[in-house]
């Protein structure tokens, strides 16, 4: 099954799996992998001749995998998942796909989410209610600050704003792109390429601009995972503010809900 | 049979997956407040059941809440650790592959030493040899650097030895890699890398500082419990009173 050679096996359909429908099978060499999902008596008869603990090391294997991708908290593939972890057993993926999601939620209480549904990309995030206590230490890095500070301008702003404006607001908490800064170093390229690749944030140009200038707005990741309710009381502690006098933000964020995490 | 998850053991594991190695007191302060926080039944003595319950089910995914001591100070503690048999699974998306075998090389020098420590002057002839890229001297500092943060290493004085996690994540991977190379502690039955030796050609087996300190707490010549010629080294004194107070 060499990952090099293209193959085609059936007429494209819609992408659902659970109802058994199939897809087209291409295998591209490093990009997207679309899966040929077998229908339920094809999932039983897979299933069957696979033994249980052959499957179950399969998803252990590819909790693993996440996990340790996670780690770095960019999105992780479905074709790297594929095409490292799962393998031979890729008929049977979703078959996979859905313990692995069963097992990080009551094991690890972590969610997986397909933030990209086009190019199949997932991401962790924490079903764990954020709690604030030094003594568990939960990774509350100077990043996670500055990150906040800045998805909350982009918040209070509407939920698009000017680079230009993002650096000067930062320059009054003296932290300036140009210089090495003690806690987050090379400031600019944290918040350009770190917290982008990250998906926290997204940076994209401003059309007929010249000279050319970038907008961020709020990345998939940050739309899953945090809060708009903290974000806004973040802002309204900082400011020294009641949060409900900014009424249209309140309100956004009162709809948002919460159930999400910052980590 | 072990119960089931709540968010209280999911909340704890989180925590350790942050951290990977914590001390006995931290876990004990943790184990408090996760069950606080998830407003379950806490009772302090039942921490390990607590872990346990996590183990079961982290078994499936070989991975393991671990208890351990620390060579250097005798205190217990608790790291997760992945059992899966393809050895450096965790450090492998954070280590280049040339950086991965100045590692291992590293470790031979270590579990090959008599008191399980490696010099950086003999880390960084290393640099040299490499059968894949190979690595400036410069560059071999950053590396030590980046294992002693991500706590794989431990650095005294410009030695180098394992550090805890180290040797709790890879105890089974040091077995078979160095099989008869490596000791086990004549007192714990545990991998003995920082230790002491005994001088006498013929028996040379290997004692924890923290297991020495215990063994010897209170005799006034210190002899080899396998064949008692003297114990020439150094028995710690202000560690007794530690590890009296663990005890």
């Amino acid at each position: 099954m060499s990952q090099k050679n293209k193959k085609r096996v059936s007429a494209s359909q819609s992408s659902q799996v659970k109802g058994g429908k199939t897809q087209d099978v291409e295998m591209d060499s490093d990009e997207d992998v679309s899966l040929t999902q077998p229908s339920s008596t094809q999932l039983q008869r897979s299933l069957a001749r696979l033994t249980p603990a052959q499957v179950d090391r399969k998803m252990a294997e590819v909790v693993q995998f996440i996990l340790i991708k996670d780690q770095k908290k960019v999105p992780i593939k479905r074709a790297d998942i594929v095409k490292h972890v799962v393998k031979e057993y890729k008929n049977i993926y979703n078959e996979i796909m859905k313990r692995v999601s069963k097992t990080f939620e009551q094991v690890f209480g972590l969610k997986l989410v397909e933030i990209d549904v086009k190019h199949h990309c997932y991401i962790l995030i924490n079903k764990l209610e954020h709690v604030e206590d030094d003594n568990l230490s939960l990774g509350g890095s100077p990043k996670t600050g500055l990150l906040l500070v800045i998805l909350g301008i982009i918040f209070m702003r509407g939920g698009v704003v000017k680079e230009s404006l993002i650096w000067s607001t930062l320059k009054k908490l003296r932290v300036e792109p140009g210089e090495r800064h003690e806690d987050f170093g090379d400031v600019r390229k944290l918040v350009v390429d770190e917290f982008v690749r990250q998906k926290y944030l997204e940076y994209v140009r401003v059309p007929h601009t010249d000279p050319v200038e970038f907008e961020f707005r709020w990345g998939l990741r940050a739309e899953n995972q945090v809060s708009k309710k903290k974000v806004l009381e973040f802002f309204a502690k900082v400011q020294d503010q009641d949060p409900k006098i900014w009424a249209s933000q309140y309100k956004e964020a009162e709809q948002s809900g919460s159930a999400s995490e910052l980590k | 049979m072990a119960g089931p998850m709540t968010d209280s053991h999911r909340r704890f594991l989180q925590t350790m997956m942050c951290n990977g190695i914590v001390d006995g007191a931290k876990a004990k302060t943790l184990h408090r407040l996760c069950c606080e926080i998830h407003k379950v039944s806490y009772a302090p003595d039942k921490l390990d059941e607590f872990v346990n319950i996590i183990n079961t089910h982290l078994q499936p995914m070989f991975m393991q809440i671990r208890k351990g001591m620390s060579e250097e100070d005798g205190q217990q503690y608790y790291a997760l650790v992945n059992l899966a048999d393809t050895e450096i699974t965790r450090m492998a998306s954070d280590y280049s592959d040339n950086e991965l075998e100045l590692f291992r090389k590293a470790m031979d020098l270590i579990v090959e030493s008599e008191n399980g420590m490696a010099c950086s002057t003999d880390i960084l002839n290393l640099a040299d040899k490499l059968q894949s890229k190979k690595m400036k001297k410069k560059e071999v500092e950053g590396v030590l650097q980046r294992l002693v943060v991500d706590k794989w290493l431990c650095e005294k004085n410009g030695e180098y030895t394992l550090s805890t996690r180290c040797i709790m994540e890879m105890e089974q991977y040091i077995r078979n890699m160095y099989q008869d190379l490596v000791k086990l502690c004549n007192i714990c039955h545990n991998i003995a890398i920082q230790s002491q030796m005994c001088e006498n050609p013929s028996c040379g087996i290997k004692m924890h500082v923290p297991c020495v300190a215990r063994y010897f707490r209170g005799r006034t010549e210190p002899h080899c419990p396998a064949c008692n010629e003297f114990w020439p080294h150094e028995i710690p004194g202000k560690l007794t009173v530690l590890l009296l107070r663990n005890l």
